[in-house]
């Protein structure tokens, strides 16, 4: 099918363009930016008047609760929350049940993915069997999956040994490892050491939890050159550590989630269970470093962090309560949001959610290396079309996800959100249309 | 993010559940020691009753192991004129496998008036108030590390009934305080209430430097932190933290923080001691001076009952 998305602003942060202008698709592939007359070929035609044409967003942590959910249609939903959020290809972690460490399970991922047609997926591989941090995975045979990279999603890897011989393994092959940085015995608790938690009787989980596992990964990266990518930092100290090591020219990125970015542990407020996430929400001098650092490249990229959890195991006290919460279909709007707050051009801002993480996965995106996260004529056609001046409220009962929790609903932030995506194309084909 | 009410207040700012003692305006916590006031004497009397609550049920919801908490709401209660009900969840539904906010539903049905909650984990009674009928009303009797509110207020009651004035004082309380539901609610109702100078006394492991941001002075030495106090409050050291990574031995924490007649003698010549009880003789308090002319441990069990009684005719009387 050929589609012509007319008269909208063309934002290719990769390239700087920034125009208004046509795109042309056909065969799953831009084949013209710029003047485009429809009587030139049979178009389908999507009037993007006053609204911005971009590349289809890359999220680069997104839990869809497959294999584990599957009797509750749950990837169909979440793939459908990532359309509905401009959302073209996402990340998923392998703490699925079982967990992603067997290559029939990636390829099974794939398959029932790509028959929907609504999203690209690109798996993460278990680094070590059933995430036990013991024996490694069959690295090479679940890159033949398709697997992008291998981590322990939540699960601490608590033997620097085991970990020091992943790290080898993986950079044998030139594989890219993805952890987040947390310490599995400082990291027990349910909100971050501080003010807040000391005076709701909440566990801690301190920094140091952060940055010593930080230190530690820093210098196996620098004992093993392995590619790493750090999942979800935190805290203003982390940040630091992460400048200090890029510096320092070490092949590392990194990337934040939307929940740390906007929110405190003071919106914990009264026990919100919507709240409870991990890592933990830090203070504001934290947010404000992650801020910053979003801004100034030392963190590469913004993810969703999406988690839907179910009703029965998030309406528990704080502690109990699972962590996670929806965010497929919030993370352009607070990126928008973030841009707007930090004074950033639109292209810079969407370049956080569009080529640099397409850079972060680099050559593990093969064939799409060279076009995911960007509009380029010849490249692959996932485009996300959105209208900037549209503020909608978050009402946790409209979204596609069947997570309904997430910090950022209207009835507790008061606040609408900016931004509202009203198509979304995934190889040429329309994954989503706003009515 | 949006300004939200406090939970327990409702558009009138009256109490309409007890779950912190944080964020009660100053009028709402002596309003409740006034009244505590007046009902001390019906304990005094031969018919220990009165008809405030007759034909309410209260439900004593105990998720965590309590004999003493609950016997005391629940001779509050009586003397109320309320049904009491009590219910042992630890053993019953939740062993099965139902969520709290099932049992909470169930619970609702048979028409209750009042849940008295007891939970272990922190802000358990929120989630509770936030779901039940809007007629119900919830009192906190302990959650997790938070809240143990009616504990705070009978502390209160039992300061200002020996030492009138608090605008005056100096409060040391001593213990694992980071674990302490008790040590909690009793910062927030002494810095209510205008105390000066409040200090939390331990080693680095129970009484971590983050607790200054609720308005205490962090001390880790005993002597400095009793010398010239007009009221010890002695917390109970739990089993569990008497060894491990916590404190080495309850010998070594007893030689360090215990209150003994010696340790006591740097504090005010008229200094009262408190204790939320059990007490661990021999362990945070010796026996000389829990038995001694300075300790007022039984009279705040007395007071205790007259603090729950005026908590539960309040809050009934309020309407969501």
């Amino acid at each position: 099918m050929k589609i012509l998305i007319k008269n909208g602003r063309v934002v290719d942060p990769a390239s700087g363009r920034d125009e208004r202008a046509d795109l042309a698709i056909a065969a799953g592939r831009i084949v013209a930016i710029g003047q485009v007359d429809e009587a030139s070929g049979s178009y389908r035609t999507i009037d993007a008047s006053g609204c911005v044409v971009a590349p289809g967003l890359i999220d680069l942590a997104a839990r869809l609760r497959e294999p584990g959910h599957e009797h509750e249609s749950m990837l169909e939903s979440e793939l459908n929350a990532a359309a509905a959020g401009g959302v073209t290809s996402l990340v998923c972690p392998p703490d699925t049940d079982p967990p992603l460490d067997e290559p029939g399970l990636v390829e099974m991922l794939k398959f029932r993915a790509r028959k929907l047609s609504l999203c690209r997926l690109f798996p993460l591989g278990a680094l070590t069997r059933g995430l036990a941090g013991e024996v490694l995975t069959e690295m090479a045979e679940l890159t033949r999956a398709g697997c992008v990279g291998f981590s322990q999603a939540e699960v601490a890897l608590r033997d620097t040994q085991v970990l020091m011989r992943a790290m080898q393994y993986a950079a044998t092959f030139g594989y890219t490892v993805w952890l987040r940085p947390q310490d599995g015995w400082l990291g027990q608790g349910v909100a971050a050491s501080g003010a807040v938690a000391t005076r709701l009787g909440l566990s801690g989980v301190p920094v140091a939890a952060e940055t010593i596992a930080l230190m530690t990964i820093i210098e196996l990266v620098r004992a093993t050159g392995v590619r790493m990518h750090l999942c979800r930092l935190s805290s203003a100290a982390g940040v630091a550590l992460v400048r200090q090591a890029k510096a320092q020219g070490l092949p590392i990125t990194a990337d934040v989630s939307i929940n740390s970015l906007h929110l405190t542990d003071v919106d914990i407020g009264f026990f919100n269970p919507a709240m409870r996430l991990t890592p933990p929400l830090r203070q504001g001098g934290d947010r404000d470093a992650l801020r910053a650092a979003l801004a100034d490249g030392t963190i590469d990229a913004l993810v969703s962090d999406h988690n839907p959890v179910d009703e029965d195991a998030k309406n528990l006290p704080f502690g109990e309560a699972e962590p996670g919460a929806t965010g497929l279909e919030l993370l352009l709007s607070l990126a928008l949001k973030w841009g707007r707050d930090v004074g950033l051009s639109l292209p810079a801002t969407l370049a956080r959610v569009t080529c640099e993480p397409a850079r972060v996965l680099g050559e593990s995106l093969g064939s799409l290396a060279t076009s995911a996260g960007r509009l380029v004529v010849g490249g692959v056609a996932d485009v996300c079309v959105f209208d900037p001046e549209v503020d909608w409220p978050v009402a946790p009962g409209s979204l596609c996800s069947q997570g309904r929790h997430t910090p950022f609903a209207f009835g507790s932030t008061g606040m609408a959100m900016p931004g509202r995506v009203r198509a979304t194309l995934v190889a040429g084909t329309l994954a989503f249309e706003w009515r | 993010m949006l300004h939200k009410r406090n939970p327990q207040l409702n558009a009138h700012g009256e109490l309409i559940h007890l779950l912190s003692i944080e964020g009660l305006p100053r009028e709402v916590l002596t309003g409740i020691l006034d009244t505590a006031g007046t009902f001390l004497s019906v304990n005094d009397r031969e018919v220990k009753k009165v008809p405030l609550l007759r034909g309410k049920s209260v439900f004593n919801l105990f998720f965590e192991n309590s004999t003493r908490t609950r016997t005391t709401f629940e001779i509050a209660a009586k003397r109320l004129s309320a049904d009491v009900i009590n219910l042992d969840i630890a053993r019953s539904s939740t062993a099965k496998g139902e969520s709290l906010l099932d049992t909470i539903a169930n619970l609702s049905a048979m028409h209750a008036d009042m849940f008295v909650v007891r939970h272990g984990e922190s802000g358990a009674p929120y989630l509770i108030a936030q779901h039940c009928a809007p007629h119900v009303h919830v009192v906190n009797a302990g959650d997790g590390r938070h809240a143990h509110p009616t504990q705070g207020l009978l502390d209160m009651y039992t300061i200002r009934h020996y030492k009138r004035d608090f605008t005056q004082l100096t409060v040391a309380i001593v213990g694992d305080i980071v674990h302490s539901r008790v040590a909690r609610s009793d910062i927030h109702a002494l810095t209510t209430l205008g105390v000066p100078e409040i200090r939390a006394v331990g080693p680095k492991t129970l009484v971590p430097g983050d607790l200054g941001a609720m308005g205490v002075r962090v001390c880790h030495d005993m002597a400095d932190g009793i010398r010239d106090a007009d009221v010890v409050i002695m917390l109970r050291l739990q089993n569990e933290r008497m060894s491990g990574a916590m404190l080495p031995s309850a010998a070594e924490f007893s030689m360090n923080y215990g209150l003994t007649p010696d340790k006591l003698a740097l504090a005010r010549p008229d200094v009262i001691v408190m204790h939320p009880g059990p007490i661990n003789r021999g362990v945070e308090i010796a026996s000389a001076v829990a038995d001694g002319t300075h300790s007022v441990i039984l009279p705040q069990v007395s007071f205790g009952i007259a603090v729950r009684m005026a908590v539960m005719s309040i809050i009934a009387g309020n309407e969501a």
